[in-house]
């Protein structure tokens, strides 16, 4: 289990350099960067002031050697808007963006796994049918329209919750809500088909024929044996979910990573936008290298050997 | 697949009587009729396809001429059946014409996207080796992103318009493509009448070109439909937030992004756009599930 | 004669799949005694598994339903039985033994807590009492080094001690009657011999019956003490082994022993019967294997034959008429 582990952290670090890199040649792909950097109506000398102190007068390879001497120190410049730090910027809003994407990922599981097991196992009942149904109408329902949604029931026409802001926790009722509605439906759909899966496998046959009743068979035999894909594919779909909490973000103005981004791409501040992009590439790295762990533990072919 | 009856099939398959004497194409057709959400995803598809084409002439109203003394009239006032939004635009003519961004955007994302994707795709897992290593690290790296953030960033680097979005959006869209299909062209190399072609010193190329490439049709129109609707949904999430598509071309997303200030006031410049972001999605994706359910159980989105 | 722990007697068993029904079962009735190993013999198709999974109750639920016919068990009727009163029976009175035990056994539990299993839902016994009945059982089944086997998963087992795990699972709980389906089919010649022996030797203490499900006379031929032979959802033969194999009197019995590869000889050409078992609705009228038999008479394509009996000796085939001994 150790080398499956340490394997996976070294393929996680080489994903998070292989982005920084990615970034680098994205910023300098799209022509020269002095006039993302620089405001519009920047002089020459400001430009070329800019451009030497930028290192930008040199070649390529130095600039990238340099560019990424600096990131492995977290050293992404400083914010062009506001002159502080641009990781230390990143970071200060960092707790919020956790915050809210956790809950919504608690709430959306809690709602999820029950449904997906209950509709796996009632398979073409009613009930299957009517969460099936939810769950394809809830994946077309774009995010910031669940969002807008939400807003105007509560807080426009029913006025009992904040429509953005944050600080209280009444104010991450509805960000939060908007966040799990869309993973709760995929997470369902997950569930429902791990678990009917893994229902139709000889050993639960076996079980039946040990004489264990519905409840623990499900509970106990199929539900451990179903969690193994459904870590999996929630933890790709996390993804998914980081990008819902910027566009969530935006739309409650809620303080976070993805909310910081938006402005900063607005106000062309890219210092701040690398530095944003690095860390969810790397929150993203961390979470998925967790689940790998997770993962190994859940599965004894891999936890034993 | 185990079955919960070791030895024998529970219900022995029937090739003598259903569907032997029709045709595939019949077969096909008479599967879509017995699937009422299959029939519910076409009949949005074609009204969709219907209004982008002939939106121009079937909208009641100018859908970018202002009209400033008719401004935020509610639905079915002074014959504006869905009401006007802040510059006294008719609202129904937008959506109706906002179809078309959205099609052109679906389409054309999913066509560029799908094609870059799949070449990647066929490379990666027809050659395997180095090119493969490479190629799916970077999938990987692009994959550790969301991809509606990336969406975002590329097109605020490119600069907002119609074209820009669809670029952006086939940067971030075509990794998918590229997993499945090369998973699917593993897949096909072992497969017995590949391994005997081999076997029999058909070439490289023309194993490629003759045995693998045919197979991979059916995987990729699955896909395909079943991406467009998130192509067109992260195109309203992007021009929502002010990037993408910019007014006053009516793009759902736009006007969505120009309703939200009057949440307070008049919800049905939210409502309806939403409305048909949502349908248009459902639509696409029923179709897409129902492809996927009738030619090929295995392949699961992503 | 010992008296008879299952007697099964005119089962039907029917599945549906929205209007397309099939009938598996047309009509089954054996008994097993106390101690007896029953072979049900048949190629795939015959019925023979479906006819184990209805004395399990491990049917399909929804699709399939026993139209008429009566499963008596130790006296009881179990056609009619609730669910619940079926986990009373299943793994405690009746346990069975699976094909695959590759699949059969749950991959992310140990195989001290899969083996726990029947012992909580039938006895009341201590944690201490648990493990050591297992490790008893495991002794039973040739298991070396049980008290480690029991912390190991199934993965770390080969596919013939996969296979001992399952015959002490349908251990455990001493129950009156065991059933194998296709035991061996799934593992190696030489695993299957030692698995065979180790059925034997377990079969061999007192009461202990089992009715084994096989596609393979040979096993037949040294495990049980009475066949039946099945085809096509029907019981054509059933007879004392040794009976059955010196005077087989249904030609598709007749067939199945030609066509074992003898030890003593080398056949120029190895026997098979021609043509595949028909599909449980292909068979309107006539006997079920005319289209099949060498020996068929006209009368075959016409009238169903009934069963004649004959000291026991059960057989469904026109050819038994012109002899004494006619039932029904």
């Amino acid at each position: 289990m150790l080398d499956f582990i340490v394997k996976r952290f070294f393929q996680g670090i080489l994903v998070v350099f292989l982005v920084l890199t990615a970034v680098f040649f994205l910023m300098r792909l799209s022509g020269d960067p002095t006039t993302l950097f620089l405001p519009q109506d920047a002089s020459r000398e400001q430009i070329e002031a800019f451009q030497h102190q930028m290192g930008l007068d040199r070649p390529l390879y130095v600039q990238y050697g340099e560019f990424m001497g600096n990131a492995v120190q977290g050293d992404f410049g400083e914010s062009l808007r506001t002159q502080q730090d641009a990781l230390q910027s990143v970071l200060d809003r960092l707790p919020a963006t956790f915050q809210l994407a956790a809950a919504a990922l608690i709430l959306a599981l809690v709602i999820a796994i029950p449904l997906g097991v209950l509709s796996a196992y009632y398979r073409n009942s009613i009930f299957d049918r009517v969460a099936v149904g939810l769950t394809v109408i809830g994946q077309a329902i774009p995010t910031f329209w669940m969002g807008l949604l939400l807003i105007f029931l509560f807080a426009a026409q029913l006025k009992i919750l904040p429509s953005g802001g944050a600080g209280t926790p009444i104010h991450m009722i509805l960000p939060m809500l908007t966040l799990a509605f869309y993973s709760t439906a995929r997470f369902t759909r997950f569930t429902r088909s791990a678990m009917l899966d893994v229902l139709q496998q000889d050993f639960i046959r076996t079980a039946k024929a040990s004489g264990t009743p519905t409840f623990p068979l499900i509970m106990k035999y199929a539900l451990k044996n179903s969690l193994i894909p459904i870590i999996t594919l929630v933890a790709l779909d996390l993804g998914e979910l980081l990008g819902g909490a910027v566009i969530t973000e935006i739309v409650f103005s809620w303080p976070g990573v993805g909310r910081l981004i938006e402005q900063a791409l607005m106000t062309r501040d890219f210092p701040v936008v690398l530095a944003g992009v690095f860390i969810i590439a790397l929150i993203y790295t961390v979470i998925n290298f967790l689940a790998d762990v997770i993962y190994a533990y859940v599965n004894p072919q891999i936890r034993v050997k | 697949m185990a079955s919960s009856i070791p030895n024998e099939p529970l219900i022995p398959e029937d090739d003598s009587l259903a569907f032997s004497q029709k045709t595939k194409a019949a077969e096909f057709f008479t599967s879509l009729l017995h699937s009422w959400t299959g029939l519910l995803g076409v009949a949005i598809i074609f009204i969709l396809l219907f209004l982008s084409i002939f939106g121009h002439w079937i909208a009641p109203y100018d859908p970018v001429k202002t009209e400033l003394t008719a401004k935020l009239l509610p639905p079915l006032t002074d014959g504006h059946l869905l009401g006007t939004d802040h510059l006294g635009r008719d609202l129904l003519s937008r959506i109706i014409l906002g179809a078309r961004i959205s099609v052109i955007i679906g389409l054309s994302t999913v066509l560029i996207a799908g094609l870059i994707g799949t070449v990647i795709g066929i490379i990666s897992g027809f050659f395997r080796g180095w090119i493969d290593i490479v190629l799916m690290r970077l999938v990987d790296v692009q994959l550790s992103f969301p991809f509606i953030l990336l969406v975002l960033i590329i097109n605020a680097v490119l600069g907002a318009g119609l074209k820009n979005i669809i670029i952006s959006l086939a940067i971030g869209g075509w990794v998918i493509f590229a997993r499945v299909i090369r998973s699917e062209v593993l897949a096909l190399r072992e497969k017995d009448f590949i391994q005997a072609a081999v076997a029999t010193g058909v070439s490289r190329f023309e194993i490629l070109i003759k045995h693998i490439v045919p197979n991979l049709f059916t995987p990729m129109i699955i896909l395909a439909s079943l991406q467009i609707s998130s192509f067109i949904i992260a195109e309203a999430s992007v021009s929502f937030l002010g990037f993408g598509v910019q007014p006053p071309t009516p793009a759902w997303g736009n006007m969505l992004s120009e309703g939200k200030d009057f949440i307070f006031s008049a919800w049905w410049l939210i409502t309806f756009p939403g409305l048909a972001i949502i349908i248009t999605a459902l639509g696409i994706n029923l179709f897409g599930d129902w492809l996927r359910d009738t030619l090929d159980p295995k392949i699961k989105g992503k | 004669m010992a008296e008879s722990i299952l007697e099964i007697k005119d089962l039907k068993i029917q599945f549906q799949n929205g209007k397309h029904i099939v009938q598996p079962i047309r009509e089954v009735s054996f008994q097993i005694k106390a101690g007896q190993t029953v072979g049900i013999v048949g190629e795939s198709g015959s019925g023979k598994s479906v006819t184990s999974l209805a004395v399990m109750g491990l049917l399909p639920d929804r699709i399939s339903s026993i139209p008429s016919g009566e499963i008596l068990f130790d006296g009881k009727e179990l056609t009619k039985l609730k669910e619940k009163e079926w986990r009373k029976i299943r793994g405690n009175e009746i346990s069975m033994i699976f094909q695959e035990p590759m699949t059969s056994l749950n991959p992310v539990f140990t195989i001290g807590q899969q083996l726990s299993e029947p012992l909580k839902r039938h006895r009341q016994l201590s944690n201490k009492e648990q493990k050591a009945a297992i490790i008893k059982v495991l002794k039973q089944v040739g298991i070396p080094r049980p008290e480690q086997i029991i912390h190991e998963y199934p993965h770390q087992l080969s596919g013939g001690m996969r296979q001992r795990v399952m015959i002490s699972m349908a251990l455990l709980c001493e129950p009156k009657l065991m059933i194998a389906d296709e035991p061996t089919t799934a593992l190696d010649v030489t695993i299957q011999a030692q698995i065979l022996s180790l059925l034997k030797k377990i079969t061999s203490k007192k009461d202990r019956s089992l009715m084994l499900i096989t596609h393979d006379l040979g096993v037949v031929a040294e495990m049980c003490d009475w066949v039946v032979v099945m085809y096509a959802g029907v019981i054509v033969e059933s007879a004392e082994v040794n009976e059955l194999f010196d005077r087989p009197l249904h030609p598709y019995t007749r067939g199945l022993i030609q066509s074992l590869p003898s030890n003593n000889e080398r056949k120029s050409k190895l026997y098979a019967i021609q043509g595949q078992v028909p599909k449980p609705e292909q068979v309107k009228q006539g006997c079920i294997f005319a289209n099949r038999c060498p020996l068929a008479m006209e009368k075959c394509f016409q009238e169903s034959p009934p069963a004649f009996q004959e000291d026991g000796h059960l057989s469904k085939c026109w050819l038994q008429s012109s002899d004494e001994g006619v039932v029904r």
